[in-house]
């Protein structure tokens, strides 16, 4: 087809009289006493590509135009690569501050790779032929000749291995191989210590001052006002220790003030001084770091699943899915005049687990 | 070496051009001539809704191949060091190798950021396209049989897919990952008896330990991607094997495929697609930040910021562990943590209940046919409502996921969402059910109503007395035979209770729920008879004006 005029067979007219005559691929046929029966695949309609020379050359132009500009953005990410520097920041509207450099290398690598894509589905839809073919299935189950012929070949197998009439060595088998697995589950056993007491002590212990976790100083009674958090570590540790992470998880604290007269539960006022009371700050549901103190009502809030705590009556839980009261650090004033600890928590902190009783 | 013919002195396997004698070489090593010919012309049927497994797929391949490239540079490694990279706020900072070598990538390796937002980016798009692959499966029965199998390699792939996401985005080590990680730990340790050895042993002690990044990157690198790759290739196979679904339509059959062939056009729409996935994941990654872990900053367990989300796809965990009420029960000095545990029971429990649903669909319906031919959703009302049902859960569960973030945007209490998401997660989906049904057989009906009296053509004509009639346009046969190609159930009752000897049998409880099921699948309620010849030709050769 080099005619820059669309020839006369071409034309859809003509092509659907030719399909008329025979009929393609039909199935079922309508009649009167089934209008629902299946007519059979309908006559293929050629798109102006099939049929005209000059739309098949733009479309021809169109995916050859995809993949320069393909070939370009590729160009430009090289380009971009090379001569962008790291650091740069540029504004782009509305999206705001972007790393330059992340910018033109995301946007040349996607343009390359979507135009890719884009010319090849464009050749496949406007130039490759579009006409629908059949394929028959077949069914996937083995015919019932076969099917004897497998099981009668697994008969002949199994007979000539004796497995069935040599029942030694078939228990004895299963007994091997039932058992070397056990090797692989003895060796877990060093993935980790067993948990033994470790999730019921934590740092804390008689005589050790709270240390100001801001200031790695420690803390005086009249350092804390009414109304504020504080967090504090046990004395000793420091941040590049090398169990720090560990130990803080279970041993941070905060502490707040609270007028002695709000303390509505007597445990609590006891365990405080001058209204000061130190909590554990891992929260009791599955262990995020509580951070949200609410000064009026002397709620703390875990800023992960919500559950509130009330810490001016031992810690209550008031809202949200923990199940029990944050553990209260008992705490007094040293010598020197500065807070510690009078003990280590009586209750393991954090979530529950089935020891814990 | 030249690929023309030269003389005709030579022999005609020399004669033959390049392409053909390295496929020779192929074929006599290989077999590829007998693999090509089932294959290479392979027919795939045409529909939007097929391209969705193939975004499942070209995911998973970018996922692998920038996650090769992040692993060149990644530590994976929980020894503290000081931060002196380029990025200026945290110089100076202690932080774990993972969360430095997280950095360095993102600030100091050219492209390192483009790459890691890239691998991000793809693997939400990737359990989210598997997500609405299986919707699509489900919703058109995709899944009967002989495709069961395929739904459990489908399912696996998603299961492994969010343990794949979890244990990847928490590598990084940063604040935000390291919370999840410590509700990780929390969940252990509700696990009735073994939950503190479960805990110690992943951690290799107690939380968070120094050796949780390494074994997370082995599972995450290795040992799942591995599985998931094998569990990719079988589900193609048997793809290509029980060759592809097909919508009802003229010339299309139970026993045929009919669509375009493998080379060349699927070989350049599908191949192409490929590349469109990957240069629109590449186009967001490049406009859109993720997971910015310097914002965050590195662990720390005593620390932590608001507004704390998983990816999206753990939404649904999270919701049932936000919503849950805080029960623990304290007997014989052992606690029972049901607040936690229940929800991470319920869990797998509601994906599980996805997995097994086309055998109890198969045992309802009795029916051991070959389904090739998808159904429309609406005529299937009760698994529609099924799986909207399960939908309406997932989404309620979500709000429940982000119930801090509806309440802060919407200025709503936290405590109304909570019990909102409470009662809706047992209520929304029973009514999601009843609509659902209800609005499929409204469907049904308008079909039957289009095959009988046509479709309604807009022209509005006057009879000759005056009145006006709307003329209605009778369906084309394709259109008839389309919108009645589907099979109806008819619902499987109770066999008779008294043998021929009058002896009365047993009737076993499995036998009364499944004739009950059968009801509320295919009784009267839940489908509206197709229309049949007879009311057809009934309706066509009367009056004509209807």
């Amino acid at each position: 087809m080099s005619s820059q005029d669309i020839p006369e067979e071409n034309l859809p007219a003509v092509q659907a009289a030719s399909h008329a005559e025979h009929e393609h691929g039909a199935v079922g046929v309508a009649d009167e006493k089934n209008p629902f029966a299946d007519p059979g695949l309908p006559p293929h309609e050629h798109r102006v590509q099939d049929i005209d020379e000059r739309a098949a050359k733009r479309s021809e132009r169109a995916v050859a135009l995809m993949f320069t500009l393909s070939m370009v953005a590729t160009v430009a990410f090289i380009v971009s690569y090379v001569v962008i520097p790291k650091d740069k920041a540029i504004f782009v509207f509305p999206i705001g501050h972007l790393s330059a450099l992340n910018f033109a290398l995301g946007l040349s690598l996607g343009l390359a790779l979507f135009l890719i894509g884009a010319g090849a589905v464009h050749w496949a839809r406007t130039l490759m032929s579009d006409e629908e073919l059949v394929d028959e299935r077949h069914a996937i189950s083995a015919p019932p000749e076969v099917k004897a012929k497998v099981l009668a070949d697994f008969k002949q197998g199994a007979k000539e291995s004796a497995i069935g009439r040599r029942k030694l060595v078939r228990n004895t088998m299963f007994g091997a191989l039932a058992l070397f697995p056990l090797s692989g589950v003895m060796l877990l056993r060093d993935l980790g210590p067993l948990p033994g007491t470790k999730l019921r002590h934590t740092l804390w212990s008689k005589g050790k001052l709270l240390v100001n976790m801001n200031t790695n100083e420690p803390l005086r009674p009249s350092d804390i006002a009414v109304g504020s958090l504080t967090f504090v570590k046990p004395e000793g540790l420091e941040e590049d220790d090398h169990e720090f992470q560990t130990e803080i998880a279970k041993s941070a604290v905060m502490i707040v003030r609270i007028q002695p007269d709000e303390i509505k539960d007597k445990q609590e006022l006891d365990w405080s001084y001058q209204g000061i009371v130190a909590y554990s700050k891992i929260c009791t549901h599955v262990g995020c770091p509580i951070s949200l103190y609410e000064q009026q009502t002397h709620h703390v809030l875990c800023p992960c699943h919500q559950s509130t705590f009330d810490l001016s009556d031992g810690a209550r839980v008031i809202f949200g899915p923990a199940g029990h009261p944050l553990p209260q650090l008992r705490i007094g004033v040293n010598d020197q005049g500065y807070l510690e600890a009078l003990g280590d928590f009586s209750e393991p902190v954090g979530p529950a687990f089935w020891e814990r009783g | 070496m030249s690929t023309t013919p030269n003389t005709d002195a030579r022999s005609s396997r020399e004669k033959a051009p390049a392409g053909e004698r390295v496929a020779d070489w192929a074929d006599g090593r290989l077999g590829i001539y007998s693999l090509a010919k089932a294959n290479m012309r392979k027919i795939f049927p045409d529909h939007w809704s097929f391209m969705l497994g193939e975004v499942c797929m070209y995911s998973f391949i970018i996922i692998i191949l920038t996650g090769v490239y992040l692993t060149l540079f990644f530590h994976p490694s929980m020894n503290e060091v000081e931060y002196h990279g380029s990025y200026i706020p945290l110089q100076g900072q202690l932080m774990s190798e993972a969360f430095n070598s997280t950095m360095h990538i993102s600030f100091d390796v050219r492209g390192g950021l483009l790459i890691r937002q890239i691998h991000h980016w793809a693997a939400l798009i990737f359990v989210a396209a598997m997500m609405i692959h299986m919707m699509r499966v489900f919703f058109t029965g995709a899944f009967r049989k002989p495709r069961e199998v395929n739904w459990l390699f489908g399912w696996l792939l998603l299961v492994l897919s969010l343990f794949t996401g979890f244990t990847g985005y928490s590598l990084p080590d940063d604040l935000l990952s390291g919370t999840g990680v410590r509700f990780i730990e929390g969940v252990l340790l509700s696990v009735p008896i073994v939950g503190t050895y479960l805990s110690f042993f992943i951690f290799g002690g107690e939380f968070p330990g120094g050796d949780f990044v390494a074994r997370f990157y082995s599972v995450h690198i290795l040992l799942l991607p591995g599985i998931m790759l094998g569990l990719m290739v079988a589900h193609l196979i048997l793809v290509f094997y029980h060759k592809h679904t097909q919508f009802a339509g003229p010339g299309k059959t139970n026993n045929n495929v009919v669509g375009m062939p493998l080379l060349p056009v699927y070989m350049a729409k599908a191949g192409g697609f490929f590349f469109l996935v990957f240069g629109v994941i590449a186009v967001i990654a490049a406009i859109a930040s993720i997971n910015p872990i310097w914002a965050m900053g590195p662990y720390r367990p005593d620390q932590v910021s608001t507004g704390a989300q998983p990816d999206w796809y753990m939404g649904f965990a999270e919701g049932l562990v936000r919503v849950m009420p805080g029960w623990e029960i304290n007997l014989w000095g052992h606690t029972l943590v049901l607040g936690v545990f229940i929800p991470i029971v319920v869990f797998p429990l509601v994906l599980v209940a996805i997995a097994v649903y086309p055998f109890i669909e198969s045992w309802v319906t009795g029916d051991k046919n070959e389904h090739h031919i998808l159904d429309r959703p609406r005529n299937t009302p009760t698994r529609t409502g099924f799986g909207v049902a399960w939908l309406a859960a997932y989404f309620v569960m979500l709000i429940g996921g982000g119930n801090d973030l509806w309440a802060t945007h919407f200025h709503l209490s936290i405590n109304a969402i909570t019990w909102f998401v409470r009662i809706g997660f047992f209520v929304i989906p029973v009514l999601a059910f009843i609509a659902t049904k209800r609005i499929c057989l409204g469907l049904q009906r308008r079909d039957k109503d289009k095959v009988l009296h046509g479709r309604e053509s807009g022209i509005i004509k006057r009879l000759p007395h005056g009145e006006f009639i709307e003329v209605h346009e009778p369906l084309s046969q394709e259109a008839l035979h389309t919108l009645t190609a589907h099979h109806q159930y008819e619902p499987a009752m109770i066999g008779a209770t008294v043998d021929e000897n009058g002896v009365e049998r047993k009737v076993s409880g499995a036998e009364k729920l499944r004739a009950k099921l059968s009801k509320s699948y295919y009784g009267e309620d839940s489908q509206i008879p197709k229309p049949t010849a007879e009311e057809y030709k009934e309706i066509t050769s009367g009056h004509g004006h209807h």
